[in-house]
């Protein structure tokens, strides 16, 4: 059989009532499809037809592009009230419209979605929101209880997930927090000596990186490295236990999701997060004093000396203080984002994100307000 | 004996705005194997999601022994959930725990046993389901079937009053899900446990079922309750005659295809 193109050719009774639909030629996918467009064209004078026949008897090969299209011309006739006729169609043709037919249709409303107004779609974000706010108060609520189980021995959780969760909050992320905290440290030092040594005040930089590390540069990049190292993780594995079902499985054994999932993170968190931060804190002073040494002649002794003369302990109490607030934004973003993920895969990379940005944001507004406060207390 | 046990009054599910299933009214008996039918996306494991209290009704409620799993305290209610025994579609083991841990989890959350006993049973509970050997793998080396089956080991660890299993026998082999249907009855038997079980499998259905409900897609409401040999019997509504058939008896009236 030879190739042949597609073709569709109408042609009519005299009194114009009655349609003759032939369908030419081999129909198949590679050529495209017919839209409903080109379909409605080419049955332009349809409405004064009561019935359509479609011809099938020089009908080459066929595909789904064949289906497709009768599937519209079938819908087309409904509107117009065209009865439509296709016995002369093959034996498969018609099997294969029966059975997609034989389901019976559901009305899912999907598709009638209505479209919502600004004022409507402003109020329904307010809405939101609150609902959100609501929710992470009722979470801090529950997460409180569970701490308070805790300390009193009578908590649910597997004493294992604590160790892993230690194991892989401290030591796992030692090498990074080392790494961009010593940088920190030798960017201060050296922004800091290329104004100081204007007025000769370079003995300034160790001061300057003893209190710039202390109070807020080693909380605050050792809270963002660990938002995008371990509160991603946190939402990532709780979204996709939410995925499988596990949490619902969690639940309905009996046991309390922020318990068993929540408490291990936020006690490893609580713990190593401090200890990060104090590391941090020395790995910058370290930067600073390589500068020093390095570039500006001041030594080892010297550096220590000038920053335990200026820089009082209670600055770098205050940068431990930031990391525990810190540790708590990260937990609760994580496992907030995580534990409200969907049910699908495109959910949980959507949960991890936002677990990651919401937890940055949050660390510097905490930081921010932490630091208005204590300007105005004069601290 | 046919005490009831689980009732559901009135009940309607939805999902936001979209009904499931609406006017739902059934009692499940102390004891029976109670089966929900229907067809696929008709609302079988939202069903069980409300009958457990994942899901809240929208309207109606589901009584537990007289009590509504929503009107009592967090810990009356955590009590209550230990004592059922769940199966989930997909089997929703932890995949960062090991086959013989998933078993363990429970017993060591629930008992005071020794890890050395709660090893034995472990091992006891996997055998019942054929997995003994796969005690120290975790869900993601094994297959789908076996997967269900472990979690049915998990979901029977702590002897539950109510098991619920969401399509147990989807994806084993004919062999392998005779066994389960024996092992569900066996379940029934020595422990005197009620069973709620959402499956297709018309063998299943009639070997075991003492009891059932019909939801429809449609109407979106139960169709019929009862004894599925009986239903097969003498029910006359064309959807149920070609669901327990596999659609080859067509009711008298029913007109399905032109
Ligand atoms: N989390 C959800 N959010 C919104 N709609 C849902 C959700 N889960 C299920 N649905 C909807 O509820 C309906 C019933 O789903 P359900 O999973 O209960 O079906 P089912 O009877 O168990 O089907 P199957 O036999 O295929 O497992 C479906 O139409 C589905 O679209
Ligand atoms: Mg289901």
């Amino acid at each position: 059989m030879s190739e042949q193109s597609r073709k569709l050719v109408v042609s009519t009774t005299a009194d114009q009532t009655e349609a003759r639909l032939s369908l030419l030629g081999d129909w198949r996918i590679d050529d495209g499809l017919l839209n409903g467009e080109q379909l409605r064209q080419q049955l332009a004078p349809a409405p004064s037809w009561q019935r359509l026949v479609v011809d099938g008897d020089q009908l080459g090969r066929w595909d789904s592009s064949l289906m497709s299209m009768l599937r519209e011309l079938r819908n087309l006739c409904q509107e117009l009230n065209v009865e439509l006729e296709l016995a002369s169609l093959p034996q498969g043709v018609l099997r294969l419209m029966q059975l997609a037919d034989s389901y019976p249709t559901r009305n899912t409303d999907k598709s009638t979605k209505p479209k919502l107004s600004l004022f409507e779609r402003i109020g329904k974000n307010v809405q939101s929101s609150l609902r959100n706010l609501d929710y992470i108060l009722d979470f801090l609520g529950h997460l409180t209880m569970a701490l308070v189980r805790l300390v009193k021995g009578q908590a649910r959780y597997r004493s294992e997930d604590v160790r892993l969760f230690l194991q892989d909050a401290g030591p796992g992320s030692f090498k990074i927090v080392a790494l961009i905290s010593l940088l920190v440290g030798v960017i201060l030092a050296f922004v800091g000596a290329v104004q100081l040594r204007q007025f000769g005040a370079e003995i300034y930089v160790a001061s300057l990186v003893g209190l710039g590390m202390g109070r807020e540069m080693g909380a605050m990049m050792t809270a963002i490295i660990m938002a995008g190292r371990t509160g991603a993780a946190y939402a990532a594995q709780i979204g996709s236990m939410q995925v499988n079902e596990e949490v619902d499985a969690l639940k309905t054994m009996g046991l309390s999701d922020v318990e068993f999932l929540v408490l291990p993170r936020v006690t490893a968190m609580l713990i190593m997060l401090p200890l990060l931060t104090i590391f941090s804190i020395a790995m910058g002073i370290l930067g600073g004093a390589l500068v020093s040494s390095l570039m500006l002649d001041i030594g080892w002794l010297l550096y220590i000396k000038q920053m335990s003369d200026t820089v009082a302990l209670y600055h770098y109490a205050i940068g431990l203080a930031k990391s525990i607030l810190f540790a708590l934004v990260i937990v609760m973003s994580g496992c907030i984002h995580g534990l409200n993920c969907g049910r699908s895969a495109t959910a949980v990379g959507k949960a991890t994100t936002l677990a990651v940005v919401h937890a940055i944001v949050a660390i510097i507004v905490v930081d921010s307000v932490v630091t208005i406060l204590l300007t105005v207390l004069g601290l | 004996m046919s005490q009831s046990h689980i009732e559901v009054n009135n009940l309607t599910m939805a999902y936001g705005p979209m009904v499931v299933q609406r006017d739902l009214n059934f009692t499940i008996n102390r004891g029976d194997i109670f089966v929900i039918m229907g067809g696929s996306g008709c609302g079988k494991s939202t069903l069980m999601k409300h009958l457990i209290g994942l899901n809240r009704p929208a309207q109606g409620e589901v009584l537990f022994a007289g009590k509504s799993l929503w009107h009592i305290d967090e810990q009356e209610r955590r009590n209550l959930l230990r004592r059922f025994g769940i199966t989930y579609q997909a089997g929703a083991l932890l995949s960062s725990l090991t086959l013989g841990e998933n078993v363990a989890l429970p017993l060591q959350q629930f008992t005071p046993l020794k890890p050395s006993e709660i090893d034995d049973l472990v091992r006891y509970k996997l055998a019942l389901v054929g997995l003994e050997p796969y005690q120290h793998f975790m869900p993601s080396e094994i297959s789908g079937g076996m997967r269900k089956r472990a979690a049915l080991a998990r979901a029977i660890a702590l002897d539950p009053e109510v098991l619920f299993f969401d399509e147990p026998s989807a994806g084993l082999d004919p062999i392998s899900a005779r066994l389960l249907d024996d092992l569900i009855l066996e379940l029934r038997d020595s422990l005197g446990a009620t069973i709620v079980i959402v499956t297709h499998e018309l063998a299943s259905i009639f070997a075991i079922g003492d009891n059932s409900v019909f939801l429809d897609p449609e109407t979106k409401t139960q169709l019929a309750t009862g004894d599925p040999k009986q239903l097969l019997a003498s029910c006359e509504l064309p959807q149920i005659q070609r669901f327990l058939t596999r659609g080859e008896r067509q009711a008298p009236t029913g007109s399905i295809t032109s």
